[in-house]
């Protein structure tokens, strides 16, 4: 199955969220991450959703999506066409011995350590899926404790905005 | 609407339709999106309760159902003042439910029911999610605890909310008086716009007990719902191509049709086409039976000329419906070389199931006037389809296999008899109510439905218990109106408690207990599925049983005017009777056999093309030439 990636403008207000999510369940769509946030708008949210699905099935739950009074907008940003971010803080197993190592393996993924204890850091990345499984992966022989990962964040490329056509036709 | 005179083929394009292109002006822009007269009222203090009550005035809300209790009792003590507003006690939340169905149904107007937090509220669950599968507009408003108590299971707290997201075209929690206005107001907008769907309003105790500034109109802001209603120019010229072209068209007809009150616009273009016209379930009646070009209802029970016009066909004109797996049996074997032009309001129906060649998102109260102007453009440029070889198959297959049922074996009575005797003798100007199950059925077929707004049942949900309350509901909305609730004796039992409602609000229905004994439906399938082992649907309410209860006995208690009929030839003087009585509600106790079923019937997980007409009896084919 094919991963999409999903931009939906929400209008700010309580249960907008557990909405989206349901009608991701109800329809039998596995949500592979979920990222919700404020928008350049008041009132206004924007909810990224990186979901499997095959062509049509997508196009189906995109119309459910759109039935949903609270939903105003929703693009599908492709990876060639967008930017797209994971976000992710890890925790490794880092003593004298070996801490030297795990800096300079993140160094090389431009990730930083945000956390320093007797046997552990806490490192910080940001990039695409790619290069944190990469990370992850060079991190893994010195034991991973801990992994948190926000939702991917995604963008169109170039100087279009998303909110800008939708919140017009709407005050049109 | 621009069923003007018939453009000239290269004036396909109108400039008063080009317009129509624009993606802006598809969009709904009433003046007001407030139902009702939109009355001005300068700011005035009131209570929260009394602003809900006030609101529903103003959105011209004239009959509501309900029942009170803790959470909404602000809220019953405004409605004791209200002089518009007329409410029916109900004896159980679902039949409130049903009830504001039953009225949505036969007004077209959004159907209000009424209920307390909690049990209150969860009573209703049914009939929301009846209404939503069935697209009908209804408003449930329900109170809710203190908003301080929200979230601490307090008394009678239930998130009906949360419970009936899934059930609900949308739903509003408010929690703040001055909310309640707008919200009501959008409530009504919503639930009556787009394709239609229940709007719950879960109000806390606290909003309905402060004080507010009440004006009117409020101010409906919906940024994420846009309603499209016109049809796509280019998409309807196209679908005009492609009728033209046909040889084999059907109009395949759904409950959107009746939704958007587009009866006459579908006589209209069927005439101009001349092409067969089957009416679903839900759109019994969109189109008269009695037409030459009604060639019945499609699907799992369906007449064999309407299966096999949809089977058979090259172009499904289809409008309004949904390709709901009652009609289209095992999907990939469902006309299988027709091509599909699909009209609906909901964007999200088109394609869901069968993928459309040509798809029209809107009102068919729209399409279908600009869809017949394009076609008699298109006709006008490449002559009319020649239907005839079509109509020899559909109209040789209506003569030979017309809807019919055989006599009983067991000296009881035919319920196919008694429910066709019902509709002859009172005719279509009635409302005809249907329970689930084999009545349902028997009650689609053997009914003359000719005009829209008379039929009504639980299609998509398939409620048992339907019946009686949105019976109620239709008289109500209908009082001069015959309205029959067909009945079976285990639906009956379910939601029978309304009775005493309609003898006190003086509400006479006319129930006919279809009574087989049993669950019928179920029955049947026992029969022929389960080599007719009857587990548990044996209810012992007919002939020859212990008739626990006795549905006679029960109609007098309830101080309805009780009837058995037992007989083929007490059949018609029984309606009769009935029919003469309208001072209070009649049950009638139809005893009938149990063994009768209902045919024709595709069997589930086969091809419509193996529909039988009778157990083990599939039509004769003929070949085409």
């Amino acid at each position: 199955m094919a991963r999409h990636t999903l931009s939906v403008l929400v209008e700010d207000v309580p249960g907008v969220l557990t909405r989206v999510a349901s009608l991701f369940a109800r329809r039998a769509f596995n949500i592979h991450s979920l990222a919700v946030g404020p928008t350049e708008n008041k009132g206004i949210s924007r909810i990224t959703v990186v979901v499997d699905a095959e062509g049509d099935l997508l196009e189906q739950v995109t119309k459910q999506l759109n039935k949903l009074i609270n939903v105003i907008k929703i693009v599908e940003l492709t990876p060639e066409a967008s930017v797209q971010r994971d976000h992710i803080l890890v925790k490794v197993r880092a003593d004298a011995a070996t801490r030297l190592q795990v800096t300079q393996a993140a160094d090389l993924f431009r990730a930083s350590v945000v956390d320093v204890s007797t046997d552990s850091l806490i490192i910080e990345a940001t990039g695409n899926a790619d290069k944190i499984n990469a990370l992850l992966a060079v991190l893994e022989p010195f034991g991973i404790r801990e992994i948190v990962q926000a939702g991917t964040l995604a963008v169109g490329r170039g100087s279009k905005s998303m909110s800008d056509r939708a919140l017009r036709s709407v005050s049109a | 609407m621009s069923n003007g005179t018939p453009v000239s083929p290269g004036l396909a394009a109108k400039p008063a339709n080009r317009s129509k292109d624009a993606a802006v002006s598809s969009v709904v822009e009433a003046p007001s999106l407030v139902l009702g007269p939109n009355n001005i009222i300068a700011p005035t203090e009131m209570l929260g309760s009394h602003a809900i009550v006030r609101s529903l005035e103003e959105l011209g809300v004239k009959d509501v159902f309900g029942l009170p209790g803790g959470a909404i009792m602000p809220t019953y003590d405004a409605l004791m003042d209200s002089t518009k507003i007329n409410h029916v006690l109900v004896r159980h939340e679902q039949g409130a439910g049903h009830a504001a169905q039953g009225y949505a149904m036969v007004t077209g107007e959004v159907g209000v029911c009424i209920a307390t937090s909690g049990p209150g509220a969860t009573n209703l669950v049914t009939a929301i999610a009846d209404a939503h599968m069935d697209s009908v507009p209804m408003v449930a408003i329900t109170g809710q605890v203190h908003s301080a108590f929200i979230g601490s299971d307090a008394f009678q707290e239930a998130d009906i909310v949360g419970i009936t997201m899934p059930i609900t075209k949308h739903s509003f929690l408010v929690t703040k008086a001055a909310d309640i206005p707008r919200m009501l107001a959008s409530a009504f907008h919503i639930a009556s716009t787009g394709r239609p769907g229940p709007v719950l309003v879960d109000i806390t105790k606290d909003a309905q007990q402060s004080m507010m500034e009440f004006s009117w109109p409020p101010k409906i802001d919906l940024p994420g719902y846009k309603t499209v209603v016109r049809g796509h120019n280019k998409q309807v010229r196209e679908a005009a191509k492609l009728i033209a072209a046909s040889s084999r068209p059907v109009f395949y007809v759904g409950g959107g049709v009746i939704k958007a009150h587009a009866a006459a616009e579908l006589k209209e273009i069927a005439e101009l086409v001349g092409a067969p016209v089957v009416t679903t379930l839900q759109a019994r009646g969109a189109f008269p039976d009695s037409h030459e070009l009604h060639v019945g209802m499609p699907g799992m029970h369906g007449s064999v000329s309407a299966v096999t016009a949809l089977q058979q066909s090259d172009l499904l004109i289809t409008l309004g419906a949904r390709f709901d797996d009652r009609v289209t049996g095992v999907l990939h074997t469902f006309a299988p070389n027709a091509k599909v032009i699909h009209a609906d309001i909901d964007p999200a129906e088109i394609s869901k199931n069968r993928t459309a060649d040509i798809p029209i998102v809107g009102s068919v109260k729209e399409i279908i006037p600009e869809l017949a102007e394009a076609c008699r453009a298109r006709f006008a440029e490449s002559g009319t389809p020649d239907l005839t070889a079509w109509w020899s198959t559909i109209g040789r297959l209506r003569e030979t296999y017309p809807i019919g049922f055989t006599p009983t074996n067991d000296g009881l009575s035919a319920p196919q008899n008694v429910i066709q005797r019902i509709g002859e003798l009172t005719g279509p100007e009635a409302v005809y109510v249907a329970g689930v199950g084999q009545h349902q059925m028997w009650a689609a077929q053997f009914i003359k439905y000719e005009r829209p707004h008379a039929w009504l049942n639980s299609g998509g949900l398939g409620t048992m218990g339907y019946s009686v309350p949105a019976a109620m509901g239709a008289k109500v909305g209908n009082p001069d109106r015959v309205v029959w609730a067909i009945d079976g004796d285990g639906c009956f039992q379910m939601t029978n408690q309304e009775l005493a409602t309609c003898v006190i609000n003086k509400i006479p229905i006319k129930v006919a207990i279809i009574n087989n004994s049993s669950l019928g439906m179920v029955r049947q399938w026992q029969t022929l599925f389960y080599d007719s082992r009857y587990s548990n649907t044996d209810l012992n309410t007919g002939h020859g049983t212990a008739r626990v209860p006795d549905f006679v006995k029960l109609a007098d208690a309830y101080g309805c005017v009780g009837l058995r009929c037992e007989r083929d030839e007490d059949i018609d003087a029984t309606i009769q009777q009935a029919l003469a009585i309208n001072d209070r509600p009649v049950v009638i106790d139809f005893v009938v056999s149990r063994d009768s079923m209902v045919w024709p019937m595709v069997p589930t997980g086969v091809s419509n093309d193996l529909i039988q007409i009778a157990r083990g009896m599939t039509p004769e084919w003929e070949e085409e030439d």
